[in-house]
């Protein structure tokens, strides 16, 4: 891979991991304040469903992960594993549709 | 091999981050399922109230507060002029770790 495209992995890499410090701290937030006294569905869809709020939060936070996750498998395949090459590739974005379609599934979810 | 506090620190983000990254996909595939019906989600609720199930969430939050406080402290050598700051960036990770895991074991 050339020098340009490893520069933009690791810029790419950085500032989803900004994004995803602040969207983490206030998932780690609400799920402390949402799991007192127990969990139901209908508490978790009232609180989510129609709110935009939500639907924003959560769906940059699906994307920052998409981008963050393959980046950071990445280096670790490459580095753990000496695993370099098309195949590695192929396998990264596949797990980064699998990302982005399942989480953004889920968002909807939630929100619709 | 001599574990340094540096060592022990990207270590543990790495694996955090690795485990993570299987995590997720079937966090966001039980949430899409199960949403389809509030009967489906709170069965899946109930499962969860299973302690083995219970203690494997609570490990999950672990790490992603492991892995947040690792990415800051990454985050903080990077951009930051805190070279210095190793040892103390190490333990504000790890301490990080420790008061969301004791947050969420003591509102289960």
């Amino acid at each position: 891979m050339n020098v340009k495209a490893q520069a933009v992995l690791w810029v790419a890499q950085r500032a989803s991991a900004a994004v995803l410090a602040l969207c983490v701290t206030v998932h780690l937030a609400t799920m402390v304040y949402a799991i007192r006294g127990g969990l139901s569905a209908a508490e978790i869809l009232s609180r989510t469903r129609g709110s935009v709020g939500w639907l924003v939060f959560y769906t940059v936070f699906v994307l920052a992960v998409t981008v963050h996750a393959p980046i950071g498998l990445r280096a670790v395949l490459e580095e753990w594993f000496g695993w370099r090459g098309t195949a590695r590739d192929v396998l990264l974005v596949g797990l980064t549709l699998l990302l982005a379609v399942l989480g953004m599934r889920a968002v909807l979810g939630v929100f619709l | 091999m001599s574990l340094h506090t540096g060592t022990l620190a990207a270590l543990v983000h790495r694996l955090s981050g690795i485990l993570l990254a299987l995590f997720l996909p079937v966090h966001f595939y039980a949430i899409g399922t199960t949403l389809e019906s509030a009967a489906a989600f709170d069965a899946l609720l109930a499962w969860t109230q299973y302690p083995l199930i219970k203690f494997g969430e609570w490990g999950i939050v672990l790490l992603l507060a492991a892995h947040l406080g690792g990415g800051l402290r990454v985050l903080a050598l990077e951009f930051l002029p805190w070279r210095d700051w190793q040892k103390s960036l190490a333990a504000a990770a790890a301490a990080l770790a420790l008061a969301v895991g004791l947050a969420f074991a003591l509102a289960l």
